[in-house]
């Protein structure tokens, strides 16, 4: 499974890996749901912890398209909701 | 679905529609390769924009930093003749301009880290376009229209990722770039005004506290120079009631102009 943190590049992660990473990005969606910017902060950097630990970086030479994009640490709820909108990703 | 898989699919959705629209999947890539070699030539240019504002910024600390020390010197030199009033103004301005020099490391340091991440950004995007150069040669020359397809894909969601990823790191280097340029082009309008002491234009040179330190200096020399004259005047024969009258009526003069 690739993953791609924003800013930062890409990681391959076992398939082993997948269920505790499931478990960690319905955490994160669930701050989402409730708007919860401090439940956000904390899920969103348990979850880029994981996938650095976890993961290889994909070398740059590889082209491949990522399964979940996870935004750059830091990043707050509103951000997320501009990533969101149609508009907010840019050239592609 | 999570948001982070949404936003999977949305990195995903302008190059499908790309592949969707063209006849032959192979113009994909070259209209792709070519978007590529724009973003590259605006990335670039983003990071020279980003490196810009540093050095404004540097300027702007050495700028600070030479007022502080004149400051300091003055303070010194206040001290030295007994002028604690202007010991005291000289050093509470430089309190200010230390919080302006503080306020602006913090902000260069945030600059620096931003032209650091669009380096790296960069430099990964050029592998990945020559990468995808390479694929694309590839994959024209070994299979035919409906073979390539599967592969076109890949390489084109791959590299439009990547993009859309330097896009929005550029959009908030940008958005940084320009905040800090806002707040830079405020503190350099302070430092042309005086307010912060800027010690380094020559029209600014003598402020008020200088003023001060020269005439209370200069006091002491025009006494000196008196004292001189009346000496050499009395040993010439002189009448020194002449030269006193004419000593008293300086300060009105200067009082006039």
């Amino acid at each position: 499974m690739i993953i791609r943190i924003l800013g930062e590049g890409q990681y391959d992660l076992p398939d082993t890996e997948i269920d505790q990473l499931n478990e960690l990005d319905a955490e994160l969606q669930a701050a989402v749901d409730d708007g919860d910017d401090a439940r956000f902060t904390t899920a969103l950097g348990n979850l880029l912890t994981a996938v650095r630990q976890a993961g290889d970086p994909v070398p740059d030479d590889v082209l491949a398209a990522s399964d979940l994009v996870l935004p750059a640490d830091g990043t707050d709820l509103t951000e997320v909701a501009e990533l969101l909108t149609d508009e907010g990703l840019i050239p592609g | 679905m999570s948001f982070t898989r949404r936003l999977a699919q949305l990195f995903q959705m302008k190059a499908n529609k790309a592949l969707d629209r063209a006849e032959d999947p192979r113009e994909v890539m070259d209209y792709s390769y070519e978007r590529q070699l724009e973003m590259l030539t605006k990335v670039r240019r983003g990071v020279a924009d980003v490196a810009t504002s540093r050095k404004r910024m540097e300027l702007q600390l050495n700028q600070l930093n030479q007022s502080a020390d004149k400051l300091q010197a003055q303070a010194a030199q206040a001290v030295g003749i007994g002028r604690d009033d202007l010991a005291r103004e000289a050093l509470t301005r430089r309190a200010a301009v230390q919080a302006q020099i503080q306020d602006v490391e913090a902000q260069h340091e945030q600059l620096q880290a931003e032209e650091d991440k669009l380096n790296l950004a960069a430099q990964r995007l050029q592998t990945r376009v020559e990468a995808f150069r390479t694929r694309k040669e590839t994959i024209k020359a070994t299979y035919t229209a409906a073979e390539a397809q599967t592969r076109i894909g890949e390489a084109v969601s791959g590299i439009s990722e990547e993009m859309g990823d330097v896009g929005l790191a550029m959009q908030r280097a940008e958005d940084k770039t320009a905040q800090m340029q806002a707040r830079a082009g405020a503190l350099d309008e302070l430092l042309a005004s005086g307010a912060l002491e800027d010690a380094t234009r020559p029209a600014a040179g003598r402020d008020d506290i200088q003023a001060a330190l020269d005439a209370a200096h200069g006091g002491a020399d025009v006494d000196r120079q008196l004292a001189a004259l009346k000496a050499h005047a009395v040993s010439a024969g002189t009448p020194p009631a002449a030269l006193s009258q004419h000593a008293e009526a300086r300060p009105d003069q200067g009082g006039q102009s």
